[in-house]
């Protein structure tokens, strides 16, 4: 089932077109991969989704972006409501310099309005044991997030982000920062996320996107080129620019 | 962009045209043995085949160190996925030629059941399908490796014909006939196995070029 669908969807900033009539499907539960150059578009498409370039200035966007059908480019959409459903990974883990607990509990204090007794307990142990840290850090769970190792540090993000319970996942580089064994746990994190996460990766390392997703999409100077099955892309895409593109010869 | 794996790519090319050279003369050289029942070619065959070997082992290593080394994508992919699988068939090309030498032997003292007629027909066949497999590799030409694909049937049905002739003109009508029929009788399936091995690599080759799988699926042939 389509859980997110981009339709003729333009970005520029200012005279700078960075989106050119993208029309994209993305399934749900299933991890997408977008490639393509540095500044193709990838990880600007991917800030459209959650709106994240409302806050850059000279930014306007016009098409649709449907997530269950509803457009959150319509100006009634509430962007905390969104950014609830739709949660972001960044290239370098960003926890707040607070304590693990808090960083986990910040968006449920946020979005929900009372909270009963025991139920951020809940979420810690939930979110913490989602991501596999629950056996590590139960017993340090004030301690200072920013104290963590770097791939401790993206799985509490990851843990803060699905303990409000999005639907969707946009992740840009998550693994860029890391080490081949952590980039491989994380990866295996994914594909359990999976199960109740509809996830878009953008990824400049081609063996990520074909180890992990299900579909990949391949982007150049703004344009949407090829999208389809992961296998297909890597053993034989249609479009000559992606087989350039992916066999290296892009340049 | 020219890259440097276009180098080690174009080493591989040049290995697996040599396996094909070579395969090619060893087919050749087998059936002119039959034809003029020239034992020291048949013998040139079998210990040509070492050679074969060797190279095949080298070509096979040099696509696992290109695969780990690269992690090859798309047509690269295609490319050295299909190298492995056409080395392979040309070795068994090369040993099916081994067969037919070592009948040809068997058969040197003996005189001939009858004059090679339909036999040198279909090594003509089987030698074109595997000369224009190779071609369809080196030119990576979808269309003629199809044409090899769809001229295979050809080749069945010389091959029972001979066979018919062979069992029920000479064996059924004399049992001592059989030290001469059945070499001839495998020679014939040696020949028409070549023209399954060419097929398998004209069907490699489609998908190569085009990412279609035809193997399975006549349907995609056309």
């Amino acid at each position: 089932m389509e859980k997110l669908q981009a339709r003729n969807l333009n970005l520029w900033y200012y005279d700078f077109q960075a989106l050119k009539d993208v029309n994209v499907s993305f399934e749900e539960k299933k991890i997408t991969a977008i490639i393509g150059p540095s500044g193709c578009g990838k990880s600007t498409m991917l800030r459209a989704f959650n709106r994240m370039n409302d806050l850059i200035e000279g930014v306007r966007t016009e098409g649709k972006i449907l997530i269950d059908g509803e457009n959150i480019l319509n100006n009634g959409m509430g962007l905390e409501g969104l950014r609830k459903k739709v949660g972001m990974v960044f290239q370098r883990p960003n926890p707040f310099p607070l304590s693990i607990y808090e960083n986990i509990v910040f968006g449920e204090k946020i979005h929900a309005e009372k909270i009963k007794k025991g139920r951020l307990e809940r979420i810690i142990e939930d979110s913490l044991k989602a991501v596999f840290l629950w056996d590590d850090l139960k017993d340090k769970l004030h301690k200072p997030a920013l104290g963590l190792s770097l791939e401790q540090k993206q799985r509490l993000c990851i843990a803060r982000l699905i303990a409000v319970k999005p639907d969707v996942v946009l992740m840009d580089e998550p693994c860029s920062a890391l080490d081949p064994q952590a980039t491989a746990r994380i990866e295996e994190l994914m594909r359990e996320l999976k199960n109740n996460y509809t996830i878009i990766i953008v990824t400049h390392n081609m063996q990520q996107a074909a180890r992990v997703s299900d579909e990949t999409g391949f982007m150049l100077l703004g344009e949407l080129i090829e999208f389809g099955r992961t296998e297909d892309i890597f053993t034989r895409p249609k479009d000559r620019r992606t087989e350039d593109y992916i066999t290296g010869r892009y340049g | 962009m020219e890259r440097h794996f276009d180098e080690e790519l174009k080493e591989l090319h040049k290995e697996l045209l040599k396996m094909g050279v070579m395969t090619q003369e060893a087919i050749y050289k087998s059936v002119e043995a039959l034809k003029n029942r020239d034992n020291a070619m048949a013998n040139g065959v079998i210990s040509l085949d070492d050679k074969i070997d060797q190279l095949e082992l080298m070509i096979d290593e040099r696509c696992i160190d290109l695969i780990a080394r690269h992690q090859p994508m798309a047509g690269d992919l295609r490319f050295i996925t299909t190298g492995m699988k056409i080395n392979a068939e040309l070795e068994r090309i090369a040993d099916l030629a081994v067969d037919i030498s070592q009948r040809v032997l068997e058969l040197a003292d003996k005189p001939l059941l009858k004059p090679l007629v339909d036999i040198p027909k279909l090594s003509t066949i089987a030698q074109s399908m595997v000369r224009d497999a190779i071609d369809a590799f080196v030119n990576k030409d979808a269309e003629l490796a199809r044409r090899v694909v769809l001229s295979d049937s050809e080749a069945d049905k010389l091959r029972n014909l001979v066979q018919e002739e062979l069992i029920d003109d000479f064996m059924a009508k004399d049992a001592k006939s059989a030290p001469r029929a059945v070499p001839l009788l495998l020679i014939t399936r040696h020949l028409e196995r070549i023209c399954d091995h060419a097929t398998n690599i004209a069907e490699d080759i489609v998908y190569m070029v085009e990412g279609k799988v035809v193997k399975h699926h006549p349907e995609e042939l056309i």
